[in-house]
């Protein structure tokens, strides 16, 4: 392990391949199996079995629905900007992906005496045995979740279809009206922190046994977060831009094959991402009881409340009927934005007096 | 190693913006610009300083550029792209003022002869917050007040003629 490649040693670009690997393998198999959790839980939820057929339980129709999805006739259609209508899926699914490389996912372990940190974009200075991350962490995922906006806008405006237009539209509209008081509920987070560094802040929540938890210091600001991201990935019940009963399918109505299964998987990427974003910030990360001793037990409490928040937005999709887009706008201008200033301010005269 | 990823980033910067300037159809165009904000924010990221590489993400390519998008995708501007080129006389003024302000770079770059001296350390999100919000305060209160009037200047030339229902 004395290899030194560009003043970093060897084991250091084996770990990051691994963790890469590692973090992708989790998304994609996450995603594969959201989308049958999603049909199980709805389904049950609105007593129904969901799918039954394939496999134990309907185990295996993700496999089943990736491979009809592949066999599928890819279209394009004759009026179409092809080329916008071909990058679209690939600049939907690109940051929904890449969004995972400042989340701390774990601890830090010791593999053959060289210390890992289970976050991918970090490493470990050896001599002082302190984890450096991007130190911008939280900016960052802010900057690639708006970059996902240009994906559907593409997708509604290449296909050439006043459904698909109208969808796009929407979308561009609400993801922007969504992302100020996402971002204005984050800012609360840092006025307690300090710092944008992601591994930073989920250090910050270890105290009281891993229950320090920004949840519980700024719980407005958590629902304002959760709520506004769920906005900003289009779930139910913000899913106003493929809203089925009035434009089809929104901007994705064109789309099959491939190309459709790539915005499936996007959507359902974004889900991880926001849902493992929320655990950072404000579930306390990694952190649990005794997740500082047994370092392994970091990642199984991460993958735990992740899973948890998912089934919360299941739960919310199976509960909650879909907004009508005044309503969507009234929300989120009128009452999200004062809601997060007035916190922020509260926030900022609590820090002064204590 | 940083050098070659900074010609590369540099090279589609460049090439992105030429062809968000030739390019008729302005979505096409919209999406060179990005390209080319994407690329410069890389290459803040390269020159250590993360927080501008994320502002310019955040602020250029994720918020300004999809409003250009939204604005001109709700125009609907039929086909552009055999549009009549603009006057002389109108775009005069245009080329004169971007000639005065090339011709001042050139200036700057050819008269400083020593870079000034880069910061040791890369500065923290709150000394960049006490030197915007203290130090410069009063000019942020400022631009912020022209970004309003202009608002304001775009609800009065939007407003609907007949004075009907506030909804």
């Amino acid at each position: 392990m004395d290899i030194v490649i560009l003043g970093l040693p060897m084991m250091y670009y084996i770990a990051m391949v691994a963790k890469v690997l590692v973090a992708f393998v989790f998304v994609l198999l996450t995603v594969a199996y959201a989308t049958y959790a999603e049909r199980k839980i709805i389904g049950h939820m609105q007593v129904r079995l969901g799918p039954m057929r394939t496999g134990w339980h309907g185990l295996l129709q993700p496999i089943a629905d990736g491979v009809k999805l592949f066999f599928k006739e890819e279209i394009v259609p004759s009026q179409a900007s092809t080329f916008a209508f071909l990058i679209a899926p690939l600049i939907a699914l690109v940051p929904a992906f890449i969004t995972f490389a400042v989340i701390p996912f774990g601890g830090v372990i010791e593999v053959a005496g060289y210390k890992i940190p289970l976050q991918i974009a970090s490493y470990v200075d050896m001599a002082s045995g302190k984890v450096y991350d991007i130190n911008v962490g939280v900016l960052y995922i802010l900057a690639m979740s708006s970059l996902g906006v240009y994906g559907i806008v593409l997708a509604g405006w290449a296909s050439n279809s006043k459904y698909s237009l109208l969808g796009g539209l929407r979308a561009s509209a609400q993801m922007i009206s969504y992302e100020l008081s996402a971002g204005l509920a984050i800012v609360s987070v840092f006025m307690l922190s300090g710092t944008l560094s992601m591994n930073e802040i989920v250090n910050l929540q270890s105290g009281m046994g891993g229950f320090e938890w920004y949840a519980f210091k700024q719980p407005l600001a958590f629902i304002m977060f959760f709520i506004c991201s769920i906005a900003e990935i289009n779930r139910t019940p913000f899913d106003l831009p493929e809203a089925e009963t009035e434009l089809v399918s929104g901007f994705c109505t064109e789309y099959s094959s491939m190309k459709y299964a790539m915005f499936f998987m996007a959507e359902y990427a974004n889900m991880v991402t926001v849902c493992a974003l929320t655990t950072t910030l404000f579930l306390g990360g990694w952190n649990g009881p005794l997740a500082t001793t047994f370092t392994l037990l970091g990642p199984v409490y991460f993958v735990a409340k992740v899973y948890f928040l998912m089934f919360f937005c299941m739960w919310l999709r199976a509960t909650v009927p879909r907004y009508r887009y005044d309503q969507l706008m009234h929300i989120g201008w009128k009452v999200f934005i004062p809601l997060g200033l007035i916190n922020i301010v509260v926030t900022g005269i609590w820090n002064y007096l204590i | 190693m940083e050098q070659t990823i900074f010609y590369i980033l540099a090279a589609a910067a460049v090439l992105a913006t030429v062809l968000a300037i030739t390019e008729k159809h302005p979505v096409h165009a919209i999406l060179f610009l990005v390209t080319s904000l994407f690329s410069m924010a890389t290459i803040f990221y390269l020159l250590m300083a993360p927080l501008v590489a994320a502002f310019e993400v955040i602020l250029y390519a994720g918020a300004i550029m999809v409003l250009f998008l939204f604005v001109i995708m709700m125009l609907d501007l039929g086909h552009p792209e055999k549009g009549l080129a603009p006057h002389w006389k109108e775009w005069l003024p245009a080329a004169v003022l971007s000639g005065i302000s090339i011709a001042s770079l050139v200036l700057v770059i050819v008269s400083r002869h020593a870079a000034p001296a880069a910061p040791a350390a890369m500065p923290t999100i709150r000394e960049v917050a006490v030197r915007l919000f203290q130090e410069h305060g009063l000019a942020v209160e400022l631009i912020s007040l022209q970004l309003l009037f202009a608002l304001v200047g775009a609800l009065y030339l939007g407003r609907q003629a007949k004075s009907g229902d506030s909804k």
